[in-house]
C-alpha cells in the first residue's frame, strides 16, 4: 500500500512539475511587466504559446541531421527527470534514492550538452555563438553549484535532496555562514542556468546579446516547443531546488496524511509565488551584463561557494 | 589450465607474433593476420583474467628461469595485476580488431605491425612482473617498442622531434623507477617483491621514493609537469596504437605507481596525499584547458588523458591520506573511484581515439578547423563519437559520470580527516575536479560540433566515406561497454574491491547485493545512485515524450533552408571554428594559464585590406621546467664538443690527469 502511495505521490510530482512551469514563467512575465507599469501578457499565455507552437508544423533545415531533431526530445527528457527528483509539496520520493543531487547537476549538464550541440549542428554563425558563449557559462557554473552540494551533503551528512530536505527542516541546524553564502552562490548560479537578466535576456531577440535564444534559433514548431517547456521546467526546478534546501518548511513528509499533502501543496505554491516575484523584482531592477563580465558574476559564485564548503570543513566533521 | 600460465602463453603468443610479423611483413596477408592472431590472444588473455577476477582466485606465482641467475623472472597475478590484465587486454583486443580494417591503410605496415604485437606483450608483462628486474625490463619493452610506433610514420619531421622527446622522458621515468627499486630493495638486495614488501624503509627514504615514483610512472602515465613528451607522442602514432598509449600505456603507469606506492612502499605519511593531490589537480585543470585551446583533433585528446590521469591521480591521493589516517572504508572507497576511472577511461579514451582514426582514415584530416558535418557522411562513427563525447564528459547514464559520482562520494568523507593540511587541500581538489569536469564537457562539445556538426569546411570532408566494418565493430562494441559500465557500476566496483581489500585492508559494501542494483558507497542514508534507473527514466520519458507530441502536435515536418535570424550565409566559412569556439573560454582562463594575449590590426582608415587578429598563447610549464634544461645541456654539449676535435698529445695528457685525479681521490677516501 505504502509503495502505491510513493508511487503515486512520484508521479503526481511528474505532472505537478509540467503543469505548472509554464505558469511560473507566466507569473514571472506578467510581475515583470506590472512592476514596469505595463499591462503584460495574461498569465497563461505560456500555455497558449505552447499549443500554438505545437499547432505549427516544423520548419528544419535542409542540412540539420538527425540530431537537431532528436535533441528536443533527450534536452526535455533529461530537465524533466530531474525536475521529477527534486522533492516539491513532498519528500520521500518514490526514486530519490536511484539519484542524488549530483546526479541532478549531471542531467542538467546532459541537457545542456546537447542543447549547446543541437545549436551547431546547421552550421549557422548564431547557433556556434549561443553554443560557445552556453559552455564557458557552464563552465563556471556547475562547479559552483556542486560546491553548493557538497556544503550541504556536508551538513545534512548525505546528498540524497530528500533527506537534505528532511535534515533541513527537523534538526538544529541554525544559522550558518555556509549557508548563507551557499544561498547566494545557488541563487547566482540559477540566474545564470535560467539565462535571466543580468546573464541573458530570455526577452530578447538581439542577435549579440543573446545566448539561449541563439542556440534555439533554428527551431521552430513541436521541436521549438518541446525545448521551451524545457526551459520552463528548468526554472521550476531551480526555484523547487532551492526551496527544498534552504526553504524546507511545509513540505509533507513521505507518507504524512491528507492535510499534511495539502499543506504542503499550499506552501509550495507560495514559495513559487514568492520566488518568481522575487526574480521579476530582480530582473527589473538590474541591467544586463556585457558577455565578459558573466565570468566575473559566476567567479564570485564559485568562490563563494567553494568558500562555503572550506568552512564546512574547517567547522564540523561529517556525521 | 590454471590462470598465470595461460596468460603467460597469450604474451608467449604475442611475442612470437611480433617476430612472425618480421618476417611477414613484405606479403599482403600479414595484416589482417597479426591483428587477427593478437586479437585472439588478447581475447584468450581478457577472458583468463576476467575469470581470476570474478572467481577471486588466490594470488598465483612463477618464477621462470629467465633473467638475472640468482633471481630469476618472477610472474604473479594478484587482484590488482588482474585487473589490470582486463584492462590492458580488453584494449588491446578492441585495437586489434580495429586495426584488422584500420590498418590496411598503413604504408608501411612492416614498421607497425610487429611493434604493435611487442607493445601488447611489453605492456602485458609490466602488470604480471613480480620482481624489480622483470619489471624494469618489461617496462623498457613498453617504452621502447612504443617510440617505435611513434616513429612509424618518420618523415613527417614532427614525428621524430615528438619520438626523440619520448625517448628522453622515457629514459628519464625509466631511470628514476630504476633508483626507486634500488632503495626499496636496500642494501641487502632483494628485488623479488614478496622481499621488497618484507622490507621497512626510513621515512626520509619512503618520501624519497614516492618522488622518483611519481617521476618515473608519473611521466609515463603523463602527470603535470612531466607530461610534455604525451600531446607530441600519443597523436603522431597509428589511430589504434594511439588509443592504446592514451588508453591503456597510461594505466599500466597508474598500475606501476599504485604498485609501488600502495603496495611495496609500506605504511603512507599524511602529508604524500597533499603531494598526489596538488599533482593531480594541476594535471587535471591544465590539462583540459590545454586540449581546450587545441585545433589538432588527436592532439586535444591527448591532453584530455592528463586531465583524466590528474583525476585519477586525485583518487589516489584521497586513498593515501585516509590510508594514512586509519580509515580503510574510506580508503577503498577513494581507491575504487581511481580504480573505476582508469577502466572507464580505458573505454572511452580508446573508443574517441579509435574514432579519430576513422576521421583520419576517411578524410586523412587530424585539423579539427577542415573538418565539419561528418553526422552525414560517416553515421555510425558519428554516433559512436557522441557516445565517447558523452561518457568522457561525466553525464549519465554513461560510466564517466559513476566514477565522478564516486570521486565526489570520496572527497565527501573527508573532513572527518584529523590533518589542517588536508582539510583545505581536499575541497580545493575538488573543487578543481568539479571545474575541469565542466570544461570537458565544454572541450566535447566543441569537438563534436566542429567535427562532426554544421556544413563541411573542406572539399575532401563533403566526399568522406564511412570505414569499414572492423573498426566500426570494434568503436560499437566500446560504445556498449561505456553503456553497460554505467548502468550496472556495481559490478564493476565489485571487481574492483579484491584489490582494494588487499592494498588497504578495507572494502566497500557488496553492490550487488544492493537492491534494484544500485550502488551504495557508504550507507543507503548517505548516498546511492542507480545507473540503471536513471538510464530507463530517461529513456521513458525521452520515449513518452515523443509519443505524445507525435499524437497530439501537428506532425508535418518541411525542410528549408536555414534561418540565422533571416541572414543566411551559404560559404561555410562563416560557421564557428575551433579556435573561435574556444574564444570565450580562453578570455577567461587562458590569460591566466597560457598569458593568452589577441591583438587585433586594423587597416587604415580607408585601406581596403583585410583586418588581422593573432592569439598569442605560451606554453608556461615547457619554458620554466624544460626550456632551462635543454639550455644548460646545450651549452655543455657545445662547450665539451671542443674536447673532439683535440691533438693525440692533449688526449694523452688528459688521459694522464684522470689517472692521477683518480689515484688522489682513492688516496684520500681511503
Amino acid at each position: 500500500m505504502a509503495v502505491i502511495g510513493d508511487l503515486l505521490v512520484q508521479f503526481a510530482q511528474m505532472l505537478v512539475v509540467l503543469g505548472l512551469a509554464p505558469l511560473l514563467t507566466g507569473f514571472v512575465r506578467k510581475v515583470k511587466a506590472r512592476l514596469l507599469r505595463r499591462q503584460g501578457p495574461p498569465l497563461l499565455q505560456p500555455y497558449r504559446d505552447l499549443i500554438r507552437l505545437l499547432r505549427k508544423e516544423a520548419v528544419v533545415a535542409e542540412n540539420a541531421s538527425w540530431l537537431f531533431r532528436a535533441a528536443p526530445y533527450m534536452i526535455f527528457a533529461a530537465t524533466w527527470v530531474a525536475a521529477a527528483l527534486v522533492p516539491t509539496f513532498a519528500t520521500g520520493l518514490m526514486f530519490s534514492w536511484s539519484a542524488d543531487l549530483i546526479v541532478i547537476v549531471a542531467l542538467l549538464g546532459s541537457a545542456r550538452f546537447f542543447l549547446a550541440l543541437a545549436g551547431m549542428d546547421v552550421g549557422t554563425s548564431f547557433g556556434g555563438i549561443g553554443a560557445s558563449r552556453e559552455v564557458m557559462i557552464a563552465s563556471l557554473a556547475e562547479p559552483a553549484m556542486i560546491m553548493v552540494v557538497f556544503t550541504l551533503a556536508l551538513i545534512a551528512g548525505s546528498t540524497q535532496l530528500s533527506t537534505v530536505a528532511t535534515h533541513m527542516i527537523h534538526a538544529e541546524v541554525g544559522l550558518r555562514v555556509s549557508l548563507g553564502l551557499g544561498l547566494i552562490a545557488l541563487i547566482m548560479v540559477a540566474i545564470a542556468e535560467n539565462a535571466r537578466i543580468p546573464v541573458d535576456n530570455p526577452a530578447t531577440h538581439l542577435e549579440l546579446t543573446m545566448v539561449h535564444e541563439a542556440m534555439v534559433l533554428e527551431y521552430s514548431g513541436r521541436h521549438l516547443a518541446v525545448i521551451e517547456a524545457a526551459a520552463m521546467l528548468k526554472l521550476l526546478l531551480y526555484v523547487s531546488l532551492i526551496a527544498a534546501m534552504f526553504l524546507p518548511w511545509g513540505i509533507a513528509a513521505s507518507g504524512a496524511g491528507p492535510a499534511a499533502y495539502a499543506l504542503g501543496v499550499a506552501t509550495y505554491a507560495a514559495k513559487l509565488g514568492i520566488g518568481g516575484f522575487l526574480l521579476a523584482l530582480f530582473e527589473i531592477s538590474i541591467a544586463k551584463m556585457r558577455v565578459f563580465r558573466v565570468p566575473g558574476f559566476l567567479g564570485a559564485a564559485l568562490m563563494l561557494a567553494l568558500l562555503a564548503t572550506l568552512l564546512m570543513f574547517m567547522t564540523r566533521s561529517f556525521g | 589450465m590454471a590462470t598465470l600460465p595461460l596468460i603467460l602463453i597469450c604474451v608467449a603468443a604475442l611475442l612470437l607474433i611480433a617476430l612472425a610479423a618480421v618476417a611477414l611483413s613484405r606479403s599482403e596477408s600479414a595484416t589482417p593476420l597479426v591483428y587477427g592472431a593478437a586479437f585472439l590472444a588478447c581475447l584468450t588473455a581478457l577472458a583468463t583474467a576476467l575469470q581470476h577476477l570474478l572467481a577471486g582466485a588466490a594470488a598465483a606465482e612463477i618464477v621462470l628461469p629467465l633473467g638475472l641467475p640468482w633471481l630469476g623472472a618472477h610472474v604473479r597475478i594478484d587482484a590488482l595485476s588482474a585487473l589490470f590484465l582486463v584492462v590492458v587486454n580488453l584494449g588491446g583486443a578492441l585495437a586489434s580488431l580495429y586495426g584488422i580494417g584500420y590498418g590496411r591503410h598503413e604504408e608501411a605496415p612492416a614498421r607497425v605491425l610487429p611493434f604493435f604485437a611487442a607493445f601488447l606483450a611489453g605492456m602485458n608483462l609490466v602488470v604480471l612482473a613480480a620482481d624489480a628486474f622483470s619489471f624494469l625490463l618489461a617496462w623498457e619493452l613498453m617504452s621502447l617498442v612504443s617510440w617505435a610506433l611513434v616513429l612509424a610514420h618518420h618523415r613527417d619531421p614532427e614525428n621524430t622531434r615528438a619520438a626523440y622527446i619520448y625517448l628522453v622522458t622515457a629514459s628519464f621515468g625509466t631511470m628514476c623507477l630504476l633508483l626507486a627499486f634500488g632503495l626499496l630493495a636496500g642494501p641487502a638486495g632483494g628485488y623479488d617483491f614478496e622481499a621488497i614488501r618484507a622490507a621497512a624503509l626510513s621515512p626520509e627514504l619512503g618520501a624519497l621514493v614516492l618522488a622518483l615514483a611519481l617521476l618515473g610512472a608519473g611521466s609515463k602515465a603523463g602527470l603535470v609537469p612531466f607530461h610534455v613528451w604525451l600531446p607530441l607522442a600519443h597523436p603522431a602514432a597509428p589511430s589504434h596504437v594511439s588509443a592504446l598509449m592514451s588508453g591503456v600505456m597510461t594505466k599500466v603507469a597508474i598500475y606501476g605507481f599504485i604498485r609501488i606506492v600502495f603496495d611495496l612502499l609500506g605504511p603512507p605519511d599524511w602529508w604524500w596525499a597533499m603531494i598526489l593531490l596538488a599533482f593531480g589537480g594541476i594535471s587535471a585543470l591544465l590539462g583540459i584547458l590545454s586540449a581546450l585551446m587545441q585545433q589538432d583533433l588527436k592532439r586535444l585528446l591527448a591532453y584530455s588523458t592528463i586531465e583524466n590521469i590528474g583525476i585519477i591521480f586525485i583518487g589516489l591521493g584521497l586513498a593515501l591520506g585516509f590510508g594514512a589516517n586509519g580509515m580503510p572504508a574510506a580508503a577503498a572507497l577513494a581507491l575504487t573511484a581511481a580504480l573505476f576511472h582508469v577502466f572507464n577511461h580505458a573505454l572511452f579514451k580508446g573508443l574517441l581515439f579509435l574514432g579519430a582514426g576513422a576521421v583520419l582514415s576517411a578524410t586523412g584530416l587530424r585539423d579539427l578547423e577542415q573538418m565539419g558535418g561528418l553526422i552525414h557522411r560517416m553515421k555510425v562513427t558519428a554516433f559512436a563519437f557522441l557516445a565517447g563525447a558523452v561518457a568522457i564528459s561525466a553525464l549519465p547514464p554513461l560510466n564517466g559520470f559513476a566514477s565522478e559520482w564516486l570521486m565526489f562520494q570520496a572527497v565527501l568523507i573527508s573532513p572527518d580527516l584529523p590533518q589542517w593540511g588536508l582539510k583545505v587541500m581536499v575541497p580545493t581538489a575538488g573543487a578543481m575536479m568539479a571545474l575541469s569536469a565542466a570544461l570537458v564537457a565544454a572541450c566535447f562539445v566543441k569537438v563534436f560540433g566542429i567535427a562532426f556538426l554544421g556544413r563541411p569546411r573542406s572539399a575532401i570532408v563533403a566526399e568522406a566515406k564511412e570505414v569499414d566494418r572492423f573498426s566500426l565493430a570494434a568503436m560499437l562494441a566500446l560504445v556498449l561497454l561505456c553503456l553497460l559500465a554505467g548502468i550496472f557500476p556495481g559490478l564493476v566496483i565489485d571487481a574492483i574491491q579484491p584489490a582494494a581489500q588487499m592494498l588497504l585492508g578495507g572494502s566497500l559494501p557488496n553492490q550487488s547485493a544492493q537492491p534494484w542494483l544500485s550502488i551504495v558507497p557508504v550507507a543507503e542514508s548517505r548516498s546511492s545512485y542507480n545507473g540503471l534507473l536513471v538510464f530507463i527514466f530517461i529513456v521513458f520519458s525521452a520515449g513518452v515524450t515523443t509519443l505524445l507530441i507525435h499524437r497530439v502536435a501537428q506532425r508535418r515536418l518541411r525542410r528549408g533552408p536555414a534561418w540565422d535570424c533571416g541572414f543566411p550565409n551559404p560559404d561555410p566559412v562563416t560557421q564557428y571554428t575551433a579556435d573561435s569556439f574556444a574564444q570565450p573560454l580562453r578570455r577567461v582562463f587562458g590569460t591566466l594559464a597560457f598569458q593568452a594575449r589577441e591583438q587585433v590590426e586594423m587597416p587604415a582608415p580607408g585601406d581596403t585590406g583585410p583586418a588581422r587578429f593573432r592569439v598569442e598563447m605560451r606554453d608556461l610549464i615547457w619554458e620554466t621546467c624544460y626550456a632551462p634544461i635543454a639550455g644548460i645541456v646545450d651549452v655543455a654539449a657545445t662547450r665539451l664538443n671542443r674536447l673532439q676535435f683535440l691533438t693525440i698529445r692533449r688526449y694523452l695528457s688528459l688521459v694522464f690527469l684522470a689517472l692521477v685525479g683518480l689515484l688522489l681521490v682513492l688516496v684520500i677516501w681511503l
